[in-house]
């Protein structure tokens, strides 16, 4: 799969689309192949607050537990919460499959995320 | 999915195949096997409803032979051997003598004075050394490690017996349940058993490792029209969890007696003297204080091998096997409880990594096919 480039990434796998000062994040391609068949997706409250790094929630296969972490520090704005139901859809549209909205705190860690190019690099 | 750090991994006749198909493969009990093909979901739906084709020629093959093997095999199973016809085979214990596993095990009546027994990957050198041990002074009895010889292919699903039965002369529809026979498939010298570890009907088929690859080809093509999937370790997991098999080192180990484990009826009670006799029939006697039950979740979590058990604030007990089944759609689980705390419909909390989550008691199987 063509990791779309209007995304940035990072190496634990999770993508980032940048809007003004929000983001919104999910994980990659990579990941959910990986992971395989996702069967339970646990994501935080909206106004919960996170570090660039820290752990958002978990993400599990039928085989293993993965955790889920931030690209950037800010506050979660939004949940998508049809994934509770639909955890499947992470596999099957993995970059359309948004997790949360942060409502970024430190616009200059944006800097430091990878292009699609570079994270191609990550994962050959 | 840690690699495992010293040795190299095994592999079986069929690792290239499963390569070379694109197959997930992981390290499992010191094997490269391969963990899922199209995906653990797809795969175990597709055992289910049709078929799915495994390689498990990972699991071990103990042979004891010997004028006195019958003999051999009551000292060191916990079952009655002396049920077993010619052609017939029985799951048992390789027990402590405290009457908990060594090992989980079939045994099958190859002759009246062979027996083969058919055992977990992870433990062929470990219970080959406590069988050779404790047979030494049963009189005229050999065990032989024949794991070498022997490929094993499983073929699970309601269309097992008419993917199978064309490439073989052997009479599978007239196979009772944990019966076997010799003959040929594909062409190949093998022996067929009506067994397997998933819950459907189905047959597991040994042949010699140089013909592995021929004969998993032909059950796959033979298998075309039916839909027939190769399946990996995890629906085989996810499988036997469903119909509610104990798995050895996750619900049942050297901890756990074979009553705790609620596996009472592969106890010989009738026996002789075997290894872990008489610790069984003094629990038997004085009453377990725990035992294994099948749970599902009722709050939303996946409990998981190793997390804690609560009834209330106090940690009562270990979950052993937990998953999201595919067919059920459930998370369901087994766990060790209380005994004072083991009635269907009780609950009990599952610490899923720090959050206390409900679960509640339900009959196993969780899952029984329809015959």
């Amino acid at each position: 799969m063509a990791y779309p480039t209007n995304l940035k990434y990072t190496k634990d796998h999770e993508w980032i689309a940048l809007a003004g000062e929000k983001g919104k994040v999910g994980i990659t391609d990579y990941a959910q192949a990986q992971l395989g068949d996702v069967v339970y997706v646990e994501l935080p409250e909206v106004g919960a607050k996170l570090k660039q790094g820290q752990s958002f929630g978990t993400i599990e296969s039928v085989k293993a537990v993965s955790e889920l972490y931030s690209p950037v520090t800010g506050e979660v704005v939004e949940v998508n919460s049809a994934l509770k139901d639909k955890p499947e859809t992470v596999n099957k549209d993995p970059h359309g499959s948004w997790m949360i909205v942060i409502r970024m705190t430190n616009a200059g860690e944006t800097d430091g995320l990878l292009d699609a190019t570079q994270y191609e690099k990550v994962i050959t | 999915m840690e690699q495992a750090a010293a040795a190299p991994l095994k592999k079986t006749p069929l690792n290239a195949r499963h390569r070379a198909s694109g197959a997930k493969m992981v390290s499992f009990g010191g094997w490269d096997m391969p963990v899922e093909y199209s995906g653990i979901v797809a795969e175990h739906m597709a055992v289910r409803e049709r078929a799915g084709l495994f390689d498990v020629s990972h699991m071990g093959e103990i042979e004891i032979a010997g004028k006195d093997a019958l003999a051999a095999v009551q000292r060191i199973s916990s079952n009655d051997a002396r049920k077993l016809q010619v052609g017939q085979a029985q799951y048992s214990g390789l027990l402590t003598p405290r009457g908990t596993f060594v090992d989980d095990l079939l045994v099958y009546c190859l002759a009246p004075a062979h027996f083969l027994l058919v055992v977990n990957a992870g433990n062929i050198p470990k219970d080959y050394a406590w069988i050779a041990e404790h047979i030494k002074n049963v009189g005229d009895a050999v065990a032989v490690d024949a794991s070498s010889r022997y490929a094993l292919l499983a073929i699970q699903g309601p269309k097992a017996l008419e993917v199978l039965q064309p490439l073989t002369g052997i009479d599978l529809a007239g196979m009772k349940y944990y019966w076997f026979a010799h003959g040929e498939v594909a062409s190949v010298r093998a022996t067929v058993s009506r067994t397997g570890y998933t819950g459907e009907d189905g047959f597991e088929v040994f042949v010699p490792p140089q013909s592995a690859d021929r004969v998993w080809q032909a059950i796959l093509e033979s298998g075309t029209s039916a839909e027939v999937i190769p399946c990996g370790l995890g629906a085989r997991d996810t499988l036997r969890l469903e119909a509610s098999m104990r798995l050895h080192g996750n619900d049942i180990d050297d901890t756990t007696t074979a009553l705790e484990a609620d596996l009472g009826w592969i106890v010989g009670w009738k026996k002789d003297d075997f290894i872990g006799a008489a610790a069984l029939r003094e629990q038997k006697a004085s009453g377990v204080t725990r035992k294994i039950v099948g749970f599902e979740m009722v709050d939303r979590g996946i409990a998981r091998h190793g997390y804690d058990a609560y009834v209330g604030e106090t940690k009562c007990g270990l979950v052993t096997s937990g998953t999201q089944t595919p067919f059920l759609k459930k998370a369901i689980g087994m766990a060790y409880v209380p005994i004072e705390h083991t009635a269907i419909g009780k609950e009990f909390d599952v610490d899923i990594r720090g959050r206390r989550t409900r679960a509640r008691i339900v009959p196993m199987p969780f899952y029984k096919r329809s015959k």
